[in-house]
């Protein structure tokens, strides 16, 4: 379809400043988060009101073009890679918090706000939205229940699909539907679990009802140093079988520790070869309780080192420096890949041990950090995207852990999302009956499949192609094909 | 031939099948048209790691079988699920949905399974969501089964996310009227306290408080009351609805699921659980009036008379949520052959 055509369509309902298709206006949209794709949308649309959102929506239906949907662009997985041929609708700036109710501890928010800016409006009564991924400055809730974000806080108060009550979303035609509500449960299938995580194949994202937490009355973080990432993985083990479920609970490998503490100065030890965070929060006198206990576990599980963050200004800093830890990777190499396997916890030692492997054999340098009580691993493979050989052994090398994660009995994404990134190795995680029945789902929501086209499930088709290619390992050529 | 096998076969030959667990809440959610296969045969623990905190389990083995093996570990199922008898199972939990008391604090049913093996329409055994905590690779559809009375799928095998037994638990009571609990409620739960079940029947207010055990002793002093000595017993009466209020005889009983903070004076409960998302009322028999209610209070309704005829179980459905949920039961089972009758099958 000619561009021209599509402009003047959309125009029709849009308000024509807000359909960019200039080639210089589009090109900032080009990628999200995970950079090592890209592609030049045929329009970007930043609506503004529902009414232009649905006549988007039932423009490209009417059209057959492809809608995908945008929030902040932070997504590491490529969930919101424009497609050429497509729409791109940037929902930035649906940006108002709509309704706080404290008494009901929830806030009803338009999906471009930003994770963080939800905490920071209900601060000044003592309340906060539990999930926190790493990019929650800038981050967008429409865009965590795309992905079911998670964080560093998901094993004591789960991840996104825990902690919102109802989400309105625009279908396919145009029609807006809200599924879930303020009581706990609804009638009929659980269409907002449905919805949560569906990376923008099944609806586009117009409000959210998220439930807010009481503060803690107090966190206190502990950090442990182990000169070996067993025990390390191990004192974890043992802190939960004494039936102790920590607010937070990261790990950090060599590599991973010498790049932070280079970068953030956290105090963090140097020679260790695996660090350890333990947040206990909650009242003071559970905190203090469970704090002691945790202590003495760290120290029987082989802790070289343990220090218990003395005041607020220290418990920041520690934690700043995990936070950091992204960024200060990217200072060390030009560029960086990170992944998103969870394994059962109890391979952590045999997946790190094979890991090391992997990075001798692709040559390429590899920071590892974990979001350790629930078996999510970020390795960071360090690579430099001018160097198309790099490029190409850090995409295998990424693949290789991936299917790693699958065969101890894992997942290729914790928190991520499949987007385009891990799309090959969906074919390693599901059956082609499996992946079917994906698609029926998604036709039962989107029968013409306008919605992110070629995301988050590969046709049987991509995955036969994948499967030949993957014999000849070493050999596969940028997975383009049939990518659209 | 195996069970599973045999549902398959007949599924791929187009035959209806219906299934049940123990039977226990046949009276929920519709009437089964075809003479349903019992899954206690398909029974048995496949793994359980108290320090993976993961369990997972045939859906034929019972819940009783799951909790004494998950508290040899000092764990328990986070949901407190129903027990409506000893046959109970852990499919049934989980194709029903229902959680206990400390659904408030620790989430539901579906908030705690990981993953889940189940028999699509075309008989074809697939499995979705694992046995990790983290898990976004496809569509959730494993959180989608739980709810779904078997209606998208016959569950042959469940991950739930386990935690550990609470070092200690103390509840506290309250004398006070229905609405002055909703305020007391609202109050405590802006304060960080571990709460992890709010009651208000027959006129008092029960709280627990679970964690450690000082975080519990101050929080017990901080919100008063008395210390109810036979605790576990009334959360048991609640959980499995064994305590004498609901058993009314002559009398329709109704689950109310509504926002929290809904005013009593809207809605005559008896009691209500949950720190108010879920009321129990009663009417005379035949009275459908509680949907309506459900609705103008923006919440649903789910009958839970044992005696009715079917057809009056749940909350009839708005256009819109409707179509789509036809349209999943077909994208799940398109030949319409599984559990026909139950959910969204009942005749209203």
């Amino acid at each position: 379809m000619e561009t021209g055509q599509l402009v003047a369509a959309l125009a029709a309902g849009v308000q024509s400043d807000r359909v960019l298709f200039r080639e210089q206006d589009t090109a900032p949209y080009e990628c999200d988060g995970l950079t090592m794709f890209k592609a030049k949308p045929k329009v970007v649309v930043l609506p503004e009101t529902r009414d232009e959102v649905c006549h988007v929506l039932k423009t490209c239906k009417a059209l057959g073009v492809p809608v995908v949907a945008r929030g902040a662009g932070t997504g590491l997985s490529g969930g919101a890679l424009p497609h050429a041929e497509g729409v791109l609708l940037v929902m930035a700036k649906f940006s108002r918090i709509l309704e706080i109710d404290e008494d009901a501890r929830i806030a009803r928010v338009e999906p471009g706000v930003r994770n963080l800016a939800i905490s920071e409006a209900v601060s000044h009564l003592d309340l906060y939205y539990a999930p926190d991924p790493s990019s929650q400055i800038a981050c967008s809730i429409g865009g965590n229940i795309a992905e079911n974000s998670g964080g560093v806080h998901c094993l004591k108060y789960g991840l996104t699909v825990h902690n919102v009550l109802s989400v309105t979303v625009a279908l396919d035609d145009g029609s807006i539907v809200t599924v879930g509500s303020d009581a706990l449960d609804s009638a009929g299938y659980d269409l907002l679990a449905l919805t949560i995580g569906s990376e923008g194949l099944l609806a586009v994202v117009l409000e959210v009802t998220v439930r807010l937490l009481p503060k803690p009355e107090e966190m206190r973080v502990v950090m442990a140093a182990f000169d070996d990432v067993t025990k390390a993985g191990d004192s974890v083990g043992n802190i939960i079988a004494a039936g102790i479920i920590p607010a937070g609970l990261e790990m950090m490998d060599g590599p991973a520790v010498a790049a932070v503490e280079d970068f953030v100065k956290a105090g963090y030890p140097l020679d260790a070869e695996a660090l350890l965070l333990c947040e206990v929060d909650g009242t003071k006198e559970e905190v203090a309780d469970e704090l002691a206990r945790v202590e003495a576990i760290l120290k029987e599980s082989g802790a070289t080192m343990l220090r218990v963050a003395t005041n607020e200004e220290e418990r920041l800093l520690f934690w700043k420096g995990r936070k950091s830890a992204f960024p200060a990777v990217g200072r060390i190499s030009p560029d960086y890949y990170c992944m998103d396997g969870t394994i059962p916890r109890k391979h952590l030692s045999l997946v790190l041990r094979r890991m090391r492997e992997m990075s001798e054999r692709y040559g390429l340098r590899c920071a590892n950090v974990f979001h350790a009580g629930d078996g999510n691993l970020h390795p960071l493979i360090l690579f430099d995207a001018n160097d198309p050989d790099e490029v190409k052994r850090a995409e295998d090398f990424g693949a290789e852990i991936l299917e790693l994660s699958v065969e101890v009995g894992g997942t290729i994404t914790g928190e991520h999302g499949v987007g385009i990134e891990k799309i090959n190795e969906m074919c390693v995680q599901f059956s082609s009956d499996e992946l079917t029945q994906f698609h029926t789902v998604k036709a039962a929501f989107d029968p013409t499949g306008i919605l992110n086209p070629g995301k988050a499930v590969p046709t049987l088709n991509r995955c036969a192609e994948f499967g030949k290619m993957h014999i000849h390992h070493g050999q596969m050529p940028h997975p383009e094909l049939e990518r659209f | 031939m195996p069970l599973v096998e045999t549902l398959c076969k007949r599924l791929t030959a187009k035959e209806p099948v219906s299934v049940i667990g123990g039977n226990t809440k046949a009276f929920l959610a519709g009437r089964l048209n075809d003479e349903p296969v019992s899954m206690l045969e398909h029974t048995g623990i496949i793994n359980y790691e108290p320090t993976e905190l993961v369990l997972t389990a045939k859906s034929g083995t019972t819940l009783k079988e799951i909790e004494s093996c998950l508290s040899e570990a000092r764990q328990m199922l986070p949901f407190e699920p129903p027990r409506f008898g000893d046959q109970s199972t852990i499919g049934g939990v989980m194709a029903s949905g229902l959680s206990g008391p400390r659904r408030m604090h620790l989430g539901s049913a579906r908030d705690c399974v990981l993953g889940v093996r189940l028999i699509n329409g075309l008989g074809q055994h697939l499995k979705f969501g694992g046995e990790v905590m983290k898990n976004v690779a496809g569509y959730d559809l494993s959180r989608l089964s739980v709810g779904a009375f078997g209606t998208l799928g016959v569950l042959t095998e469940i991950s739930v996310k386990v935690l550990p037994i609470p070092e200690k638990e103390q509840t506290q009571v309250l004398q006070c009227t229905q609405a002055e609990a909703l305020d007391t409620l609202i109050r405590i739960g802006r304060r960080p306290y571990p709460v992890s079940a709010a009651s208000w029947i027959s006129g008092a207010l029960h709280i627990r408080l679970s964690g450690a055990a000082s975080g519990v002793e101050s929080a017990a002093l901080a919100i008063g009351g008395e210390t109810l000595n036979d605790a576990s017993q009334f959360w048991s009466g609640l959980r499995d609805m064994t305590a004498t209020e609901f058993n009314s005889a002559g009398e329709w009983l109704w689950r109310i699921s509504v926002a929290p903070t809904t005013p009593t004076n809207t809605l005559d409960a008896f009691c209500f659980d949950w720190a108010g998302g879920q009321r129990w009322i009663t009417t005379e028999p035949n009275d459908l009036s509680p949907f309506e209610l459900a609705a103008r209070l923006g919440g649903h309704a789910t009958c839970f008379a044992r005696d009715r005829e079917a057809g009056t179980g749940m909350q009839p459905l708005e256009s819109g949520i409707l179509r789509l949920n036809h349209r999943v039961k077909e994208a799940m089972d398109p030949h319409g052959l599984i559990n026909r009758g139950r959910l969204l099958e009942e005749a209203h």
